[in-house]
């Protein structure tokens, strides 16, 4: 699978480090202008920090050395994969865009956003069996069938997979844990029992790729990368679900106690 | 703070033992028995089908059970009703639990992995299922313990919950 070119051609890789960086300016400058209004609490800094994180990651898989490098060995393809499809969509679901965004919209505009937002067809999507379906479904589509060899001799199809590789992921994530508005909300229940299907497909999909390696590239190689996204999807699952737990925590706190004062 | 109070929430006691005993148990085993003494290996060729599926599950669940048991075990604490001895209980009951069947279940029925390899195997096993048998009993005599005390302090039944 050596080629003397490059895999991902450069005008890509320099559009991605532009889009990237446009991101984290435009995310600056939502967070100083809004910051200038009085009636406004302080956004605070650190979850622009998030989002600087965040977007890094993903660029790091479109572009650059590791995102080349990703394209022959399987090991590194896992690694961008955790970054791309778990860590960074934490990490940006976090950093609350939506909630920066209508902050700084004037009220019409934040109106129609949230309009958007409850839109049944959001809601659709915004629902953890849909998201979990997107997100583990499209894994075992790519690693069960013969899509994953597909996707390194196209390019569109690389660029395709990796975009719901992202997209998919993000989605579980906001449909997990609320940082951003979220109209509809689920119980929590309803989220666990969900999550605790998705968390068990991804550790079942990581085994099965261990037991079958994929063909293109040494079998040591694809069963340390289905090892590192055993454990890696563990981790980082885990700080979702202590949020999710979190959350609950909060919601279930007892009224009129004296913890509930002190803790705010 | 009365201490019948603790007796009406009962069985969060019991469930956030359960829970957080399973979690415990299960993280054992991956610590110790995968990534400390490697005895566990992360895949057997003879795993079947349905193996493959209950492991997976089974390892999602547990970190839920984790977080959510110690969850619950925080809920109890700010509302002062946590209970010792019920969670005890629990805690063996879950963690027993859990062990049996990953000892009978998935290491011998479904042959997910063995507890070791090339070693003479039967004292490995009975060492481990009978520490789970002892733990689930244990578990269950102090949670009758701790039943019979609500019921003295209370004065017949159990206040529901």
């Amino acid at each position: 699978m050596h080629h003397e070119q490059p895999f991902l051609p450069a005008v890509l890789q320099i559009l991605v480090m532009l889009f990237a960086i446009s991101g984290a300016v435009g995310y600056l400058i939502l967070t100083l202008r809004t910051n200038r209004v009085k009636r406004l609490r302080r956004w605070p800094a650190w979850r622009f920090i998030l989002w600087l994180s965040g977007t890094v990651m993903v660029s790091l898989v479109f572009a650059g050395p590791f995102a080349e490098a990703a394209h022959y060995d399987f090991r590194l393809h896992m690694a961008g994969h955790l970054l791309l499809g778990m860590l960074a969509p934490l990490l940006i679901a976090l950093s609350a865009p939506v909630t920066l965004l209508l902050r700084a919209l004037p009220v019409l505009a934040a109106r129609r956003v949230t309009n958007v937002l409850r839109h049944p067809i959001a809601q659709f999507y915004r629902n953890p069996v849909t998201a979990s379906v997107l997100n583990i479904g499209g894994l075992w589509l790519l690693y069960a069938t013969p899509l994953f060899q597909l996707m390194h001799q196209h390019l569109w199809l690389y660029l395709l997979v990796h975009l719901h590789v992202f997209a998919a992921g993000y989605l579980f994530t906001i449909s997990m844990i609320y940082i951003d508005p979220a109209p509809h909300p689920c119980s929590h229940l309803f989220r666990t029992v969900v999550f605790i299907f998705t968390l068990a497909a991804h550790g079942i999909l990581s085994k099965y790729i261990y037991a079958k390696p994929l063909t293109g590239f040494p079998a040591d190689e694809v069963r340390e990368g289905a090892m590192l996204m055993y454990y890696g999807g563990d981790l980082v699952d885990l700080v979702i679900i202590i949020l999710l737990f979190r959350s609950w925590y909060r919601s279930t706190a007892p009224r009129h106690s004296y913890q509930k004062i002190e803790s705010s | 703070m009365s201490p019948e109070h603790k007796y009406s929430h009962w069985k969060k006691n019991l469930w956030a033992g359960i829970l957080f005993g399973l979690g415990f148990v299960a993280f054992i085993d991956e610590t110790i028995f995968h990534q400390l003494l490697h005895w566990h290996k992360f895949y057997d060729r003879s795993t079947t089908s349905i193996g493959l599926i209950s492991d997976g599950l089974f390892h999602a669940f547990s970190w839920f059970a984790t977080v959510g048991g110690l969850y619950l075990v925080a809920d109890l604490m700010r509302r002062h009703v946590f209970w010792h001895k019920m969670f005890w209980g629990g805690k063996l009951l879950g963690g027993g639990g859990f062990q049996l069947y990953d000892g009978i279940i998935q290491h011998k029925l479904m042959r997910i992995h063995q507890i070791r390899y090339h070693v003479d195997i039967l004292p490995y096993d009975l060492i481990w299922n009978i520490t789970a048998v002892i733990m689930i009993i244990a578990g269950l005599l102090l949670i009758r313990s701790a039943k019979k005390e609500s019921r003295r302090t209370s004065g017949g039944e159990t206040l529901a919950s």
